[in-house]
């Protein structure tokens, strides 16, 4: 019997030795050009797909996404650079297929509002210590003095001041 | 200082209020980057006649509309009746970019078929198409690779193109032109641009 289930166990642990490195080879793309290939990805990765807005060209399977890697390989491939491709996307779906948008006057509150609210956060900050360093501490008059001395030397009654 | 308890309530009206704004956009329509500038030029085979070209030189001069749709695309139905009672009104030409209309025999493997006879199915489909819901274009263009699709910056069908005299494009209805669009938006804009010299 344990002979048995060892063969089993054998013959699964091949099964799957040999399976594995079969859909190793399926799933890698044939492609004419490696270096193109991961330049266009590259590329694609920081453009928005506009069929499916939270997914880049380069995750997205939409039609449009499909058409519009291809522009990227095909511009890419006759020579232009990447500035130029994506001047390319911009000029005709606007700022919008970025995923990192450029600094204009449209954006500035965009990229400038962390800053800023850090710089108001530090400012509010040192205003709140500084006045609190001015505060003086109040005066104890004669009867709180008295009590404070009795609570300390452990005399206090409830009611009784 | 009294008021000092009313700070987190000011707070939540001004973020729900960012945010009530926010929920009323539509983030589908993205605003084109083209208004005002020159529409893309193109050259394509005529629905009607594959072999004939059609394109932007034929309509210099004048104020007309591109319609983009295509048989696969369901808010073109919807869209579809309100065009062909548009066309009746003779109001301006109105043009139709056949984008990505379905390949071949619309099976998943399309390989089988060459070039020509894909085209050609391509072609039939969309004649089908208008035959059957009723055909609003002075023409339609087949832009079977969707190559003047993506000069156009469409991304959702139907969008349609309000071109001026000089070419230029003026303005884009994003999905379906509806009955209000058209009389509240489209024509006025229409009449102001046929006012132009």
């Amino acid at each position: 019997m344990i002979s048995l289930r060892y063969w089993r166990a054998a013959l699964v642990a091949a099964g799957l030795g040999l399976a594995l490195p079969g859909f190793g080879g399926e799933a890698a793309l044939v492609v004419a050009d490696p270096v193109l290939e991961a330049r266009v990805l590259k590329l694609s990765e920081h453009l928005r797909c506009l069929v499916c807005q939270n997914q880049s060209i380069a995750e997205s399977q939409a039609e449009l996404a499909l058409d519009l890697r291809s522009q990227v390989r095909e511009q890419l491939a006759a020579g232009k650079s990447d500035d130029e491709v994506v001047e390319f996307m911009v000029a005709r779906y606007g700022d919008f297929v970025l995923y990192k948008p450029p600094v204009k006057m449209a954006t500035l509150l965009l990229w400038a509002g962390p800053a800023l609210l850090l710089v108001a956060g530090l400012g509010w900050l040192g205003w709140r210590l500084a006045s609190r360093r001015r505060e003086q501490p109040a005066e104890l008059s004669a009867a709180e003095h008295a009590r404070a001395e009795a609570l300390l030397a452990g005399r206090d009654k409830e009611g009784e001041s | 200082m009294k008021a000092k308890f009313l700070v987190p309530l000011v707070l939540f009206l001004v973020l729900a209020g960012f945010l009530a704004f926010g929920l009323n956009l539509n983030p589908r329509e993205v605003p084109s980057p083209l208004i005002g500038k020159p529409a893309p030029v193109f050259k394509l085979g005529q629905v009607a006649a594959p072999e004939q070209a059609f394109g932007t030189e034929d309509l210099k001069g004048k104020v007309w509309l591109l319609n983009v749709w295509a048989s696969w695309c369901v808010a073109c139905r919807q869209e579809h009746p309100v065009l062909v009672a548009i066309s009746r009104e003779k109001a301006l030409p109105i043009v139709g970019l056949n984008y990505k209309e379905v390949r071949g025999d619309g099976e998943i493997d399309a390989r089988k078929l060459d070039a020509a006879t894909e085209r050609e199915m391509a072609v039939s489909r969309a004649r089908q198409w208008l035959v059957s819901h009723g055909d609003p274009y002075d023409t339609s263009v087949m832009d079977l690779d969707g190559r003047v699709g993506i000069d156009f910056g469409v991304y959702g069908v139907p969008e349609t193109f309000l071109i001026d005299k000089k070419g230029v494009i003026r303005f884009k209805q994003i999905g379906p032109v509806t009955p209000e669009a058209w009389r509240d938006t489209l024509l006025p804009k229409i009449r102001a641009l046929q006012a132009e010299s």
